[in-house]
């Protein structure tokens, strides 16, 4: 099995989100960056056991800028063969389905995986615009993968439920929590990631179609009211009136 | 070393560790050691936080950890991969004892002995037999190994020790008995030092099965509950001759260990402190009194401002002394300050935590007295704070005032 695997950076959860340039930017700096959780967790994990399990090889690429091959390096640590990097500061989830659908169509990958979604712009949309520009069938949110030879089973949650899929490589699917579990990498593999391939390929030309305007951060939260609990006709008030729950 | 498994309660408490970095030491680290300290970090809270009051609570050793450990690359990260080490350079091995011993200092003990006072002799003085037949070993934590110098009438003073090596054909016979060691109950092997019938020093690798060799137990500690410590009895043991590491004469041998786990723990210490730094600052944001948060008080103010300080400092220390030791030239003097000044530095931060953190601070709710009890034995092993001024002192001087 020849598998993709699409990994990006995001902040950290626990970095102070602030915009620049009127708003229209995210501003980086100071800002600890890790490998999005889903890319690492269940993506990345999966493929590796994918290949442990029937051999192969696992690429992981990222379109960025160089500072991501601290990134990238995880990855290997992690256990991936090799990298690509698209040497390009990505503006819209468009530009990189199709930098990353321009690399694939010379390999022959036999499945892309991607994390459903990144945990700074949760836009769920890179997998499926990879699939369609491969003109590949495309699961989304997978978390439960089998594989015997050329045909995987897939299920994905849906409200209420399971749905499972049948389908025969190649394929894309997005990987969702419950499809792996977090690897963490050991001190051989953080060496063995050194000497590991990785290579820098500029991107393709491509205009973007949509720009981003502006972003704005959710209102605080109100400060929490407390109520005295003799006076329930308060919280009842509170609730129906201010809460409007009741 | 049997197969052991996690037992007890898992604490409910999120470990919400966050390091700390005010001078943006980071910039001065490579992508290798960032990797290393963000696996050790996750493996630390996967592993340690959730197990390890309960387990020092009950003064048990989590030796289930040591698998982990081995898995993660903890021991020997910076020998040779070809005898199962990392290859990684001293400042990865600093940063990976940091984390170790932000999560619990017994857990860095394990470590420290594995890698720097068992593997490391056998790598630096041991001859390539004896490299091969235990360094592959004592990586993957098939082996577990102990370290044995300090007697029960001899600590501060190793030279004076009278546990003596007798030749007798192709064996020595070793007589005498070691005290204070770092997992020697559960050993299989021990790097044991021992007088010749000339009194010089030398060492030897003992096995757990040899007979007339025991390992009791030390009960009753109050300090690194969660390590087991014991002693190593040596009644006529007959140790083969092919077991004496042949590259190493003198006080030097034990002594370049120590330099190597001092250096270690002189990391390990800047994690405890975090730690302690990491609670407070967020207990003295939570806690409010007097309607406002404590952190508010410029009391507080003054304690965590002066812990960061103090953090920041013995960071810098690290990292100076971590790139000396990358190009080999970090000298034990040099070493014996880091380990003395951090660890002081760590047990201080603990005691202000403990203050910041009022009655809570006394439970095992926060990370704080458990650092606190456990760094107390940090400042006595490996060289006692006094001991590291001497050393200090004769260096600066030139007059000796150990004789
Ligand atoms: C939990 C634990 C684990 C340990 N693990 C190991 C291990 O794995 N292997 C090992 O070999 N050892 C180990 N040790 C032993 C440790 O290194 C010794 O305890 C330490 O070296 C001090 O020796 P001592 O306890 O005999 O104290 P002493 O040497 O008796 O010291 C008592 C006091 O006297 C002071 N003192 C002594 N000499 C002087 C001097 N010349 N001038 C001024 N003050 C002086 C000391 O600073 C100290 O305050 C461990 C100890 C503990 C507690």
């Amino acid at each position: 099995m020849k598998l993709l695997v699409c990994v990006s950076k995001t902040p950290d959860t626990t970095a102070k989100i602030a915009f620049k340039d009127n708003n229209s930017a995210f501003e980086e700096d100071g800002v600890q960056f890790i490998m999005n959780p889903y890319d690492e967790w269940y993506a990345l994990v999966r493929a590796l056991e994918v290949k442990e399990a029937v051999g192969g090889s696992v690429t992981i690429i990222n379109v960025g800028p160089a500072a991501n091959d601290t990134i990238i390096r995880k990855g290997l640590a992690i256990g991936a063969d090799s990298a690509v990097r698209i040497d390009a500061n990505p503006q819209s989830a468009m530009f990189v389905a199709r930098q990353i659908a321009e690399y694939a169509k010379g390999e022959d990958f036999d499945a892309i995986f991607v994390g459903k979604e990144t945990i700074d712009h949760n836009g769920s949309e890179v997998g499926a615009m990879v699939a369609e520009l491969l003109d590949q069938p495309y699961i989304s949110f997978a978390n439960h993968l089998e594989l015997d030879g050329k045909v995987a089973t897939i299920s994905r949650e849906i409200e209420g439920g399971v749905e499972v899929a049948e389908l025969e490589v190649p394929f894309v699917l997005s990987a969702a929590k419950g499809l792996a579990e977090q690897r963490i990498p050991n001190m051989r593999g953080i060496m063995m990631a050194k000497r590991k391939p990785l290579k820098v390929v500029p991107p393709t030309a491509f205009e973007d179609q949509a720009v981003v305007v502006s972003y704005e951060l959710p209102p605080a939260k109100a400060a929490v009211k407390m109520v005295d609990p003799e006076n329930l006709d308060e919280l009842v008030r509170l609730l129906h009136e201010e809460a409007k729950v009741i | 070393m049997p197969d052991h498994q996690a037992n007890g309660v898992k604490s409910a408490r999120e470990d919400r560790f966050q390091g700390h970095d005010y001078y943006n030491i980071d910039a001065l680290l490579s992508d290798d050691h960032l990797l290393a300290r963000d696996a050790v970090r996750n493996w630390v809270k996967q592993e340690v936080s959730p197990i390890i009051e309960d387990y020092s609570n009950r003064a048990e050793c989590p030796y289930h950890l040591f698998k982990g450990l081995a898995e993660i690359g903890a021991f020997g990260p910076s020998l040779p991969e070809e005898y199962g080490g990392g290859g990684m350079d001293e400042i990865a091995y600093g940063i990976i004892m940091q984390e170790l011993e932000r999560g619990y200092s017994g857990v860095r003990s394990m470590a420290s002995v594995q890698g720097s006072l068992v593997m490391y002799p056998i790598y630096r003085f041991g001859s390539e037999e004896q490299r091969r037949k235990y360094l592959p070993k004592l990586a993957s934590g098939e082996m577990i190994g102990c370290f044995g110098l300090t007697e029960p009438d001899h600590g501060s003073n190793p030279n004076g020790m009278i546990t003596n090596i007798k030749e007798d054909g192709d064996h020595y016979i070793l007589n005498g008995a070691k005290m204070w060691i770092t997992n020697s109950p559960v050993a299989d092997v021990a790097v044991v030092w021992a007088k010749d019938e000339e009194g010089i020093v030398r060492g030897v690798i003992v096995e757990k099965d040899m007979p007339g060799f025991s390992a009791p137990e030390i009960h009753g500690k109050w300090s690194l509950r969660a390590s087991i410590t014991g002693e190593l009895v040596f009644e006529d043991v007959r140790v083969p001759k092919a077991n004496i590491l042949p590259k190493v004469k003198g006080l030097k041998g034990p002594l370049s260990c120590l330099s190597k786990a001092r250096y270690g723990i002189a990391w390990g210490a800047i994690g405890a402190a975090m730690d302690c730094y990491d609670s407070a600052l967020r207990y003295s944001q939570e806690r409010i009194q007097f309607g406002k948060p404590i952190g508010q008080f410029q009391l507080t103010q003054k304690k965590l401002a002066e812990m960061i300080t103090e953090i920041t400092k013995a960071q810098l220390l690290a990292w100076r002394l971590g790139t000396l030791a990358n190009e080999g030239k970090a000298t034990p003097a040099q070493i014996s300050m880091a380990k003395r000044n951090n660890v002081h530095m760590a047990l201080e931060i603990a005691r202000e935590s403990r203050q910041i953190h009022g009655g809570m601070g006394s439970t095992n709710e926060y990370p704080v007295m458990r650092h606190m009890m456990n760094l107390e034995t940090v400042l006595t092993y490996e060289g006692t704070h006094d001991v590291h001024l001497l050393i200090t002192g004769l260096d600066i001087t030139g007059l000796n005032a150990f004789s």
